[in-house]
Order: C-alpha cells, then structure tokens, then sequence
C-alpha cells in the first residue's frame, strides 16, 4: 500500500484550513525530583540517581517537590492563567518498563494551572493570540534503549537497557487550545509560540529548555478541514519534534500529508505519529488495537494541593519582564532597528549587552564589543557568545578604561585577548601585558617632533592649514611608540608644535 | 514463671531492671518459636542473628546506663509487610519472594530505634487481601486456640503469634480489619490508628487510602506502650498526620482504674443486627453490661449508610490494589518468568505465576471499576458512600465518646470453610470496614469465650480521628474489669 501523495503546499492552504494544538513538555531544572530527593543532573551515569521512591519498591511513597508546584505556577502566572486553588495529583495507569509504578503520577482533571494565552508575535509583527487551556504537573518516565531489531524500538528489540535516573523528574505540559484560522501561517505560527514559549520559561529560570537535551519537547497536534466549511478535521499527533525547525516542518509536512490523504478519498486516522529528522517526514506509530484506557483515578497517596492566594501572589511578584517586552524596551533605549535586534537575538548576545550595560558601559559600544570582536573570538572558537570566558563586567572595565584614555582600541583588544586567555581581570592585564598608554608628554613631544623633522613636506602642509595632513604624524608617532601612544593627544601635540 | 508469658510492660522493667537481660527475654521467644511454630506457622522468616544482636546492643545499653525506650529489648514479631533492610519481605505473595528491600520502613526504623527486638516477620494474606492467612502463598497461619481454625487475616500471623506466646508485641496494618479480626479470633489485643497515625512509608500498599499499620498485643497497656513507639508524623508520608501522637499509654494506665462514669458509649445499630453467631451476641450483651457497671453510659445511635461499606469497600479497594499492585512487572525485582519474546509477555506469565487467586480476582475487579465508562457508577459512586459513612461517624460520635460492636460475627472458623466462597470470607470484615472508610480510630479487646466453642470472642471500640486516647481508656476499663472476673484469655498449650 503507497500513501497517497503529498499535495503541494500552496494547494494545500487553497483548499484547507489547518488547525493547530501544540503540547509542550518542559523539564523542570529543579534540584531534586518530582516527588523525591534524587538529583536530576543531565547525562550522570545510568541508574544512579535513584532511592526506592523513584524506582518505585514496594512501601515507597511519594512527597510533592515544593519548588516544582511553585515552578508551575510561576509559568501558569506568566501564561496569565488562573491557578486552581485545590487540586489533586491523578494515576495514569499503564504498563511500560521505563515506568517503574506503571502508573505515572499527573494531574488529570484538576490541573493546577488553567486558561491562559500568550500573544505570540510573528516576524512581520502580526501578533496571534493562543489559548492555553492547562499546564500541569507530572513526573518523567525512565529512558529505555532499545538494542538490536530494526526500528530501534520495543519491539523487535533483542533486549532493552532501562535508565531510571530520568524517572520521577518534573514535567510541566503545556497545552495550548486548538488554534484556527493560522492558514498558510501555521507552521511559522507553531514555532513562533514553541520560540516564544521557551523564551518565556527561560526567563523563569525554572528550566534549561533545551529542545537537543530533551528538557522541552513538543508535540505538534493538527488537522485540516476543507476551506470554509467550518467542520473540524479528524487531528494526528505527532512527537519526537525536538527542534524548532523541526515544529515549522513538522505542521507544514503534516498538512501536506493529510491533504493528499483527504484529496485521494482517504480518512485521516486519529493517531501518534513520528516525526523523523533526517526526512522531514512524519509516519504512523504502532496502531493500537484497543484504545488506552488509562484508568484515572485521584493519587491516594498524596494530599491535594492547595496553594494559598498569598503565596500565589508573592510568585506573581517574582515574574520577570517578559522576554519580547524586554526586547522591545531595550531596542528602544539602545535605538536599534528591528533588523539588527533581531540579529542580537540570533546572536544570543541581548543579555550580554544588557548586563554590560548594565556595569556602566554605553549601550553602543557593548554592542559593538559583543557583535564584533568578541562574536569573532566566540566564532574561532567554536563557542556560544555566552560561554567565552569573559563576562559582561570585564568588557564594561574595558570599554571604561578606553573612555578613560588608558587604553586605545588596540590595546583594548589586546586586553581582551588576555581575560580570553584567563590572565585575570582586564586591570591585572593591563599591568602585566605593560599595556598602558603612553600619555607622558615628553615621551610624545620627542616623538612627534622627530616624525615632523622626517616628514618637513608633511608639516609644512599642515602649518598651511591641511590639518588632515597630520593623520600621517599620528602614523610615525604610533608605529614608533609601538601603538601604546594615546592617538588624540598625539593629535593635539602635532598641531602645538608645527605652530611653534 | 516463663518468660513468654509475661506481658511487654512486664518484660521490659525486668529487662531494664537488668532482672532479666534482653537477650534471655529474645532467646526465650526464639525457643518457643522454635517449638510451636512448626504447627502454628506464625512466622514466614525469623531472624534469629539480628534479634539476638539487637538483644545484645540493648543489654550493653541498659549496663552503661544509657536512657532507653520503655519497651527496650522486648521481642516483637513484624507483619511481612513492612520492609526490612535485614530481612526479606514477601507480603506473603510468591511475587516478592526471597526480595530484600534496601531500606526500612518508618515504622521498623522507629521499633529499631526503640530498641524493640524484631525476631521476624509474620504470615499475611497475599497483599494483606483476606480474612484467613489461607491466601497467603506460603501455607496458611492455624489459630492456637484450635490448629484446626483459621487465626483470622490478613494479619493471622502476627495475632497468631501472641495468642500462642512467640511474641508479646507484634505489628500489624489494619485496611478493612486485618488488625482486628484476627485479634478477635486469637484472644489478642488490635488496634486501628486512625488514618495518617502511622506511617505507610515502606509498608507495602495494599489500598492505599484505607492501610493503617498499628500495634498488636496481649493486653491494652502492651498495645498502647507500642502505639506510641509507632505513631507520629513522617516526612516521607504525605498522609501521615503532622499532630501530637494521642497520650495512649497515661489513658491505659487511667481506664485500667476501672472508671468510665461520664463516658457515653454508642452500640451502632446498624452493626448489632443479623448474622452473629450466638456466642457472639451474648459475649457482645455481656461486655455492655459491664460497660455500664463501669460507669459508662450507654446510648443507642444510628450510621444510615454502613449497609452500603462492604459495596463501597469493594470498589475503592480492588481499584487501589489495581494501581498498587501493578509495579509487580519482573522488570526490576521479584519473581521474574521469562517465557516469552517481549517485556509485555515476560510481565504478563509473570504476574499469572506470581499472584494468587484473591489478588488476582482483586486486580480484575479495581481495573473494571476504574475503566472508563464505568468509573462514576463504580469508584465515583464510591467515594460518595465513603463520604457519607464519615458523616454517620461524625453525627454518632456527636451523641457518643465511643462506639461499640461485636469485632467479628463469629468465632474462629474451620482452615478451608470460606477460602473458596469470597463474599462468605469478605462479610468477616462487616463492622470493621466503616473504620477504614472513614479512617477514624478502632481495636478490638477480648471480650470473652463463646458459649457454643469455647473461642475467643472480641469488642470492637471506636473512637473519632485523633481520639485513641478515650478508645485506650474504654478498652483498658473493660479490660481490667473482664480480667478480673474471668481471668486472662490464655490459649491452650499449642505444643510440648
């Protein structure tokens, strides 16, 4: 059997509506469990950071991480939905080895964060209001590692390895409501909200949100529905979307998809799909014979959560700016156009400016440190911005020593260079690197005089009033001071002395 | 007088007193162990080493004049629920058998750190789901008033072993009666804490919202010495209560004067109608009697809705044993029967080799309870008896301090009468289920023999959340009283 084929992306949007829902989970980057006092580094050693609770052992019970219920109403405030006032934490009971109660421990029915939105602004700057109807708690599943067999997955396997430290780690879902009327716009729409959603969560700080390590992942939901017939189309699911490009791709192959399904006669199957990387393609799961019943039932072992107006309203007082208003407030005081803040981003580089200027550098010439010399180091390097060793106070010193006339913009690199290569801080280079600049006047008159002896052609031009002819001076005086020379003052000394 | 028949209180002033060391007191109870156990089948493991090492520690203690426990050194026998790093804990299912837990429950940390000599762990109904011990996997528990009885369930083992004088002490969990049945049945002292007075934490769930573990002993005194050992708040049970632990021990030393005047006792109606055994009723008439001649006042009160606990209790309880008990997988311990290609199959011969036939008629029952569809009319509607029950409890305990009932409707039945007829072996738990429901407080003290058989027969006491101190009163009142007229229940010589 060939699927039927995938119809053109214009015709798609022609002929119909897509309808979007998108389920992000994001990994909490709290210290300890959901529901124990294991640790959640990234990447430790298989089965380590495990206790009875998390490996589920007989008698073990459960307690509720304080700091991921407050994580989960931090993101429901900034996702201005309301927070349940009492709630209980559900079973959603199935069998799979990387489950070790199978059962996971979730909030079904009563989730604690409810009908919020988020404007999501697209780049053109046509802003799309979605919906989020619940974000909720719950807790990871182990990893499974499925060796042997062709499809790397259960079945089929030879044998499987189970990796627990993940098991038990906090998740928060964020569900979105379904999202009409997007049309030719949906995939740019579904990234744009899972960009801006990370964003928002990063500046939490209550997550890493790293799609690569699997700290957010979505899944992108959609269906179609001929155009204009306002009848809801049967939606596919489809996971293993972990990257942002991959949203974009993912929605945008699925409308294909199921367009081509739905223009050959066909009926579009409730299912999970994957989406597969290398192909930009998605294809079914395993089809269930039986549909899950997962048997919800309230968590009995645990007490409902009740979070008190008070402490959600001293939450509501720990919410940061959000990210895209900071943006905008920053590109107003730095006087940028949209084209190059969008580089900065691009760049990750707002922050770094903003804490330099922040130490007292002005916004210009942070900028310019950030997206010039030091992007370059970063791009030698093959590094982020953010992890070259030197930090938003160090270029602030440095860029307050030029202003200062202590250094010129050579030396100033030169200093840089030195924090670069861990020699300490910009002030303790400057001493041992002798990188001061020459602003003895006697050293300079020397200097100057001599350039004027050997070049007389050169001062007697400038004495008849081509004061650009001095550039050629400042030139000799430099090279013979070794570039340590302060170039202003130089400047000012050449036109003393021709005038004497 | 032998060792073994003295009460704990008793043992552990000898003990202190350095009268008799803590090490005689556990070998004594590892003799008699080892001499009627054979035939009572008690004991599913008995750990002998560490209980003479505990006696031992204790013994230094007491010479070096270190401030102990009141029930230092005493001998204890543990339901084969709790973990135990030491030991291995089979809730007496073949699923978990040989499995050592890597940790301790709270309660078995808290008898460590009490200085109680654990000397094993007793036999249980599978997952603690019966009323017999006879759904344990290893052979059931005989009752030592007559081997040829059950000791009652799911705790037969640890009641069993005080009735036949292994131990003074043991430990049982309570979901529907398991405490108090086979109290009933042996002549022994049970009690129900109220719900979040013990800690589950590592006693393996059998219905999550209804287990209690609680103290098991020959007299009031005993049990409410062990109570306070046991309860109180943990860290590592959501559930678990964050009060004061009720002053049990002072209230047992208090009802044990023998005044009651100013109490008012509530018979529950609903729970004094058909279906007693004879014996049952009279022991239960005579035992209001000299309630009243101890002061109390006793009241008739009314709880509409009991008539509806047994089907609520069968609905909360198999969908919580559903959810529990589906850890059970040979992934990651226990039994593991690895036939078949695929996890799915390897888990499924595994649990079909594992379970016996109760759990596995339980699991069945909660997972077509909670499925969906069916869940409002099943668990939803449940948990709305649930709430009611806990209104009649709240209106009778208005009008009385405590309420009263037979603990069982009969006496000790035959091994083999009931295993294979449920709703026969289930109606055991009929007045003691309403306690579980609610999670409000309950024991059972002897209250006699039956006329008809000459077996144990025994009160049910019940006391509003958080009220064992009036319930330890009532108990150790009729206690002192109905001792001092009949004398001690002692079962007969088990074994020479």
């Amino acid at each position: 059997m060939t699927a039927p084929a995938l119809v053109d992306y214009a015709d798609v949007v022609a002929r119909y509506e897509p309808t979007l829902g998108l389920e992000v989970h994001v990994e909490l980057s709290t210290n300890t469990k959901m529901f124990c006092g294991c640790a959640t580094t990234f990447g430790a050693e298989p089965n380590t950071q495990v206790c009875p609770t998390c490996l589920g052992l007989p008698g073990s019970l459960p307690v509720v991480n304080r700091t991921a219920v407050e994580s989960a109403i931090r993101i429901g405030l900034a996702l201005n939905c309301s927070i349940a006032p009492w709630g209980r934490f559900a079973r959603k009971n199935y069998f799979y080895p990387d489950m070790p109660k199978n059962f996971q421990t979730s909030q079904y029915d009563e989730p604690i964060c409810v009908d919020g939105y988020m404007d999501v602004t697209l780049d053109d700057g046509e802003v799309v209001r979605v919906g989020i109807e619940r974000a909720h708690m719950e807790e990871d599943t182990g990893k499974s590692l499925h060796v042997g067999g062709a499809t790397g997955r259960i079945h089929g396997a030879d044998y499987s390895l189970l990796d627990y430290n993940r098991a038990g780690v906090p998740l928060i879902e964020i569900v979105t409501r379904m999202i009409p009327g997007t049309g030719e716009r949906a995939p740019e729409v579904a990234r744009a909200y899972v960009t801006q959603l990370r964003d928002l969560i990063k500046s939490l700080g209550v997550s890493d949100v790293r799609m690569d390590q699997g700290s957010m992942r979505c899944d992108v939901n959609l269906s179609l529905s001929p155009a204009g017939s306002g009848v809801l189309g049967t939606r596919t699911e489809t996971k293993n979307v972990n990257s942002l490009r991959s949203v974009e791709r993912a929605v945008r192959y699925e409308m294909s998809r199921q367009a081509g399904v739905l223009d050959a006669g066909g009926e579009i199957v409730q299912e999970t799909r994957h989406f597969e990387e290398q192909s930009g393609t998605t294809r079914a799961g395993r089809r269930k014979e039986t549909s899950e019943d997962y048997r919800y039932f309230p968590e009995p072992d645990l007490v409902p959560i009740a979070p008190s107006e008070s402490w959600v309203e001293e939450l509501r007082g720990t919410l940061p700016e959000k990210p895209w208003e900071r943006r905008a407030r920053l590109q107003a005081e730095w006087g940028i156009s949209d084209e190059e803040l969008r580089d900065l981003v691009n760049a990750g580089a707002i922050d770094l400016i903003s804490d330099t200027v922040a130490a007292g550098a002005p916004a210009g010439e942070a900028r310019s440190w950030w997206v010039a010399y030091l992007a370059q180091q970063a791009n030698a390097r093959g590094v982020e911005l953010a992890e070259l060793p030197i930090t938003p106070g160090q270029v602030a010193r440095v860029i307050a020593l030029v202003a200062a006339g202590d250094l010129n913009n050579k030396l100033a690199r030169q200093v840089v260079d030195g924090v670069l290569a861990g020699e300490g801080e910009p002030d303790e280079v400057v001493e041992s690197r002798g990188l001061t600049v020459v602003s003895d006047d006697g050293a300079l008159i020397a200097a100057v005089d001599e350039a004027l002896a050997a070049q007389p052609d050169v001062a007697d031009k400038i004495r008849a009033g081509k004061v650009q002819a001095a550039g050629a001076i400042v030139g000799a005086v430099m090279k013979a001071t070794r570039g340590q020379a302060d170039a202003k003052r130089v400047r000012e000394l050449i036109i003393e002395r021709v005038g004497s | 007088m032998s060792l073994t028949r003295l009460t704990a209180a008793e043992l552990a002033e000898k003990i202190a007193s350095r009268e008799v060391s803590a090490v005689e007191a556990a070998q004594a109870h590892l003799d008699r162990i080892a001499e009627v156990d054979g035939e009572v089948h008690a004991f599913l493991h008995v750990g002998t080493e560490a209980a003479l090492a505990n006696a031992a520690l204790v013994d230094e203690q007491v010479a070096a004049g270190t401030a102990l426990g009141p029930l230092a050194g005493v001998p204890l026998a543990l339901k084969d629920v709790f973990t135990t790093a030491d030991m291995p804990t089979t809730c007496g299912s073949k699923i978990l058998e040989g499995w050592r837990p890597p940790y301790d429950a709270t309660v078995t940390a808290r008898l460590r750190a009490a200085g109680i000599t654990i000397l094993g762990k007793t036999n249980m109904d599978e997952f603690a789901m019966g009323s017999s011990t006879e759904h344990s996997a290893y052979g059931p528990t005989h009752n030592p008033w007559d081997l040829s009885r059950i000791p009652g369930g799911s705790g037969g083992g640890s009641a069993a072993a005080l009735a036949a004088f292994e131990a003074p002490l043991a430990i049982g969990t309570d979901t529907g009666g398991s405490i108090r049945q086979p109290a009933a049945v042996t002549g022994t002292v049970g009690v129900k804490p109220t719900y979040g007075g013990v800690s589950r934490y590592g006693l393996v769930a059998c219905a999550s919202s209804l287990d209690q573990g609680g103290p098991c002993a020959r007299t009031v005194l005993d049990a409410a010495l062990l109570h306070e050992v046991i309860a109180g708040h943990d860290p590592l049970d959501s559930t678990s209560i964050d009060r004061p632990v009720p002053s049990v021990v002072e209230a047992a030393r208090i009802g044990a004067q023998g005044d009651l005047s100013g109490l008012r006792v509530g018979v529950v109606k609903e729970l004094g109608g058909e279906g007693y055994q004879p014996g049952v009723r009279a022991s239960f008439d005579a035992a209001l009697q000299r309630l009243e001649k101890l002061g109390a006042e006793v009241v008739e009160v009314s709880c509409p809705h009991f008539e509806y606990a047994m089907a609520a209790y069968y609905l909360i309880l198999p969908s919580e044993v559903s959810s529990n008990l589906a850890r059970f997988d040979a992934m990651r311990y226990g039994l593991r029967v690895d036939e078949g290609a695929s996890a799915e199959e390897v888990m499924a011969a595994t649990r079909e080799a594992g379970f016996g036939p109760e759990v596995k008629r339980r699991i069945i029952l909660g997972t077509y309870a909670l499925s969906s569809g069916y869940y409002d009319a099943y668990y939803g509607q449940a948990q709305k008896v649930r709430t009611l029950i806990s209104r009649d409890f709240s209106a009778a305990f208005a009008k009385a301090d405590v309420l009263v009932s037979p603990t069982a409707p009969t006496t000790a039945f035959p091994l083999g009468e009931k295993v294979d007829d449920p709703l026969a072996m289930y109606l055991n738990d009929l007045a003691t289920i309403p306690t579980n429901l609610a999670g409000v407080a309950g024991m059972s003290v002897p209250s006699g023999l039956a006329e008809e058989d000459g077996l144990p027969v025994g009160l049910q006491i019940m006391a509003p959340a958080l009220g064992e101190a009036v319930m330890y009163r009532v108990g150790a009142a009729f206690e002192a009283s109905r001792t001092a007229d009949e004398g001690a229940l002692v079962a007969p010589e088990v074994a020479r």
